[in-house]
């Protein structure tokens, strides 16, 4: 199995782009002809009623879809030119380049710095000292770094739930990772810690490429570049109904079905 | 008049109800009371640091069977660890939904359900006759092996299941192989739940007799090797019982070996909210 | 990478283990049966089993009084430990305060413990003399009964408790707005609806009855004569094994794995038998 090499040149052109995708769990068809381009180095939200199979593209990204048994999928979807899909592509270096973060925070068990330290001992770095320095850059980059610095050894589980989750993005920041995906990372955290993460994802849209799926309209006019309304079509496979730039969609949306859905006659 | 036998009715059966209790806990208090009055005497120093002298005499102290007691255990956990642990990890992580997984979790619980004496013809079957250990240490202990596996694997499936999935998904998200993810997350997380399932299986293994009566011998010297005979505390119980007269010695064995019962089922408890607390911590 | 080696590694080793306990049983299975074969072939299925004479000595292997022994034990301890069973298990988990919950599951978890040769001396100092006032000399089928009563109840207890536990709130709530007493709920909803879940505890009891081999070989006086009464000595298929495989040689030795097939085919049926009963209940539930 030949490595695939991702190009790292994350902030030119279109870094993900979803071509004719469909996707099924078993019989069941959970997504419906997707055509997505995905700018990098910038944040793409993706937002649209429950159930309409927003998580599930998500997923798609980082191939986590592929632990549910039965699941399948037809048409590609290309990270930085080559199809994810492909039977030469290394899973577990692709997790590794697409990172994510859930939606409840899910540190492990074990202190703050094993928890950081965790993914870059799994792909081989052992010495202590480049461990500490990643560590410490990445919970930088997290913005909790001053919280934590004194009190590493402590377990991550008595952190606050917003310090939890921006721990989670350290955490994924630590595997050096060139995608982000974000499945509605603030949902379960009160609204103080939701404009942190809202000022961490600015930041870090300068050098990684962002999707976020959330229910929250206004979280995502706030924060990101462009937009994805999906919606369930009868037969309850989701489809992208409109794609633009934020700006557009928010106050110049193109089909009825998003404009309904901003003004929150549904959803 | 409808409602006041209703009420009656109601008072009877409760009385019942309490009564099935009551009885229960009076059991268990005359069984335990009664060995420990009648055997806690017999206990001193000499009676833990001397031999058994075997045979119809009775005399004697219960040293050999403890150290044939912990020989059998130690072997025993070396097979049945591994190979639990392998399995739980195989139906907890790996095993598809199909009918292959279906035959083993058929296999697991009718093997848990055989009585130990059949346990004790296979083990006299294969491992005394056809492998030739004789009645030895080493037979018993693979006996107990089989014996016991079904517990094992059941437990320790069970401290793997309650290891929250989103360990996992957030694991197998940073770009680790599956083994890296249950070898480095899911295992050491279960591993309260692991050590009660040991602790279960040593408790389990020394009220053990029947499948060991037949394949261990029972001679009550000290062994020295895994091919030699043996016999544990609870056979000694039984040795004494039905060839001595020494019934104050039975008593204080057995007396010993409800101590030693007592202390694992306080520890298994102790670690149950441990790993409870610890799962809890997280929400 | 080496990581990539160890995960497949890993994937081959645990598909390996996980067929550990399959081949075992498996292994039992042959083994019993090869041993036992040429017994049947030799006296006959019908001989082995009906017949009413073992004597070793004098090459007679029927088997008809111990299953006598086997089965006259395990009905006489469910007969006793069922009722009990069954309110011990009604009192954990709809009538007990918590401060009661805690002293008295701990004891039944201790009881479950308790290693059975434990229960047999007792059973041989205290009971033996209590019984052989009554009749006989003590060693008998009621001893026995009374032994093994005790040993099969905390099974009982448990299965049928959480059996009890599992009958939706609802259920309760329904009966006692109509205005029934706790008694009336008790008895005619819970247990109905418990029904699946306590027989499959009954049966998992009686199984755990028919294999119980020391404690019974300790009290119940190992008599090879066909018992005739409660207060007869008598002995079990397990006892029997026990006490005579280890010198046991030829037909002899065949018989005895012969009757070990009886008594796997025997549990089979009985686990068998608890599985429907289990299947039976959720059923119920899922439908109800």
């Amino acid at each position: 199995m030949t490595e695939y090499n991702f190009n790292g040149q994350n902030c030119r052109g279109d870094k993900i782009k979803a071509k004719n995708l469909n996707f099924y769990y078993g019989s069941f068809q959970a997504l419906r002809d997707i055509n997505l381009d995905i700018p990098g180095c910038a944040i793409t939200a993706i937002i649209g009623p429950s159930g309409c199979g927003k998580s599930s593209f998500l997923r798609l990204l980082n191939r986590m879809n592929d632990l549910i048994y039965g699941s399948r999928i037809e048409g590609t979807i290309e990270l930085d030119g080559k199809n994810i899909f492909d039977r030469d592509v290394d899973v577990v270096e692709l997790r590794k380049n697409v990172g994510m973060v859930f939606q409840k925070p899910n540190p492990f068990p074990i202190s703050i710095f094993d928890n950081i330290a965790f993914g870059p001992k799994q792909h081989g770095k052992k010495s202590k000292i480049e461990l500490e320095e990643i560590v410490e850059s990445s919970l930088k980059k997290a913005a909790l770094w001053d919280e934590v610095k004194d009190k590493l050894g402590q377990s991550a589980l008595a952190l606050s739930g917003g310090q939890q989750q921006r721990l989670c993005i350290a955490r994924v920041l630590s595997v050096e990772p060139e995608v982000i995906l974000m499945d509605e990372p603030c949902s379960a955290l009160d609204p103080m810690a939701t404009l942190k993460i809202e000022d961490l994802m600015r930041t870090l849209a300068k050098n990684y490429t962002i999707i976020i799926v959330t229910h929250n309209m206004q979280q995502a006019a706030r924060v990101s570049d462009t937009t994805a309304f999906f919606m369930m079509e009868p037969d309850r496979a989701g489809s992208l109904v409109e794609y633009g730039s934020t700006s557009e969609i928010f106050t110049n949306p193109k089909d009825k079905r998003t404009e309904d859905y901003i003004t929150g006659r549904f959803g | 008049m409808r409602n006041v036998s209703a009420k009656q009715t109601q008072k009877l059966a409760m009385a019942g109800i309490w009564g099935g209790g009551v009885i229960t806990l009076l059991l268990l208090i005359v069984i335990i009371g009664y060995v420990l009055i009648q055997g806690l005497p017999g206990i001193n120093w000499e009676f833990l640091s001397t031999n058994p002298k075997g045979g119809l005499s009775g005399e004697g102290g219960i040293l050999s069977t403890v150290v044939s007691t912990l020989y059998l255990i130690g072997i025993t956990l070396v097979l049945l660890v591994p190979i639990g642990i392998g399995s739980a990890v195989y139906l907890s992580e790996y095993a598809p939904n199909n009918r292959l997984t279906r035959i083993i979790r058929y296999g697991i619980e009718t093997l848990a359900g055989i009585p130990s004496i059949i346990f004790g013809l296979f083990g006299y079957a294969l491992f005394v006759t056809v492998l030739s250990f004789n009645f030895s240490i080493l037979s018993g202990a693979l006996t107990l092996v089989c014996l016991l596996l079904p517990t094992m694997i059941t437990t320790t499936e069970e401290a793997l299941k309650a290891v929250s999935y989103s360990y996992r998904e957030a694991a197998l998200a940073l770009g680790t192989t599956k083994w890296q993810m249950i070898s480095r997350i899911v295992l050491p997380s279960a591993i309260p739940g692991i050590v009660t399932a040991v602790i279960l299986c040593i408790g389990r293994a020394i009220g053990e007799t029947a499948c060991l009566y037949v394949t261990m011998g029972g001679s009550a010297a000290m062994p020295s090797s895994l091919l030699e005979g043996g016999r544990t505390l609870s056979l000694h119980v039984f040795y004494l019982a039905m060839e001595t007269n020494a019934m104050d010695k039975a008593m204080a064995t057995a007396a010993v070996l409800i101590i030693i019962i007592i202390l694992i089922n306080a520890l298994t408890n102790l670690l149950a909210g441990r790993f409870q607390k610890r799962l809890k911590g997280i929400s | 990478m080496t990581r990539y080696f160890t995960d497949k590694l890993a994937k081959y080793i645990v598909f390996i283990s996980g067929f550990t306990a399959v081949v075992i049983l498996l292994l039992i299975a042959l083994f019993i049966l090869r041993e036992g074969l040429p017994a049947f072939s030799e006296i006959g299925v019908f001989d082995f089993i009906f017949g009413n004479v073992w004597r070793p000595g004098i090459d007679q292997y029927g088997i008809l009084s111990m299953i006598v022994g086997s089965i006259a034990v395990t009905v006489v301890s469910m007969i006793m430990a069922v009722p009990l069973g069954i309110a011990c298990a009604i009192l954990l988990a709809e009538v007990a305060p918590s401060k009661v919950r805690s002293i008295l599951r701990p004891a039944v978890e201790l009881l479950v413990g308790i290693p059975s040769v434990v229960y047999g001396l007792v059973g041989l100092v205290l009971l033996v003399p209590i019984v052989s006032n009554i009749g006989g000399s003590g060693f008998s089928i009621l001893t026995a009964s009374i032994v093994l009563m005790v040993m099969v109840l905390p099974t009982i207890i448990s299965i049928s408790e959480d059996s009890i536990r599992a009958i939706p709130a609802s259920y309760r709530e329904g009966a006692l707005a109509l205005g029934a007493t706790k008694w009336q709920t008790i008895k005619g909803v819970i247990l109905p609806a418990a029904k699946s879940g306590i027989g499959a505890g009954v049966v998992l009891g009686m199984g755990r009855a028919i294999g119980e081999t020391m404690a019974m070989i300790m009290v119940i006086g190992n008599s090879i004569a066909f018992p005739n009464s409660l207060l007869d000595a008598a002995r079990t298929l397990t006892g029997n094994i026990a006490l005579e495989i280890n010198y046991a040689t030829g037909t002899h030795e065949s018989a005895l794995f012969a009757t070990g097939v009886v008594l796997f085919v025997f549990i089979l049926l009985l686990n068998s038998a608890a599985t429907v009963f289990l299947k039976r209940g959720s059923n119920a539930q899922r439908l109800g």
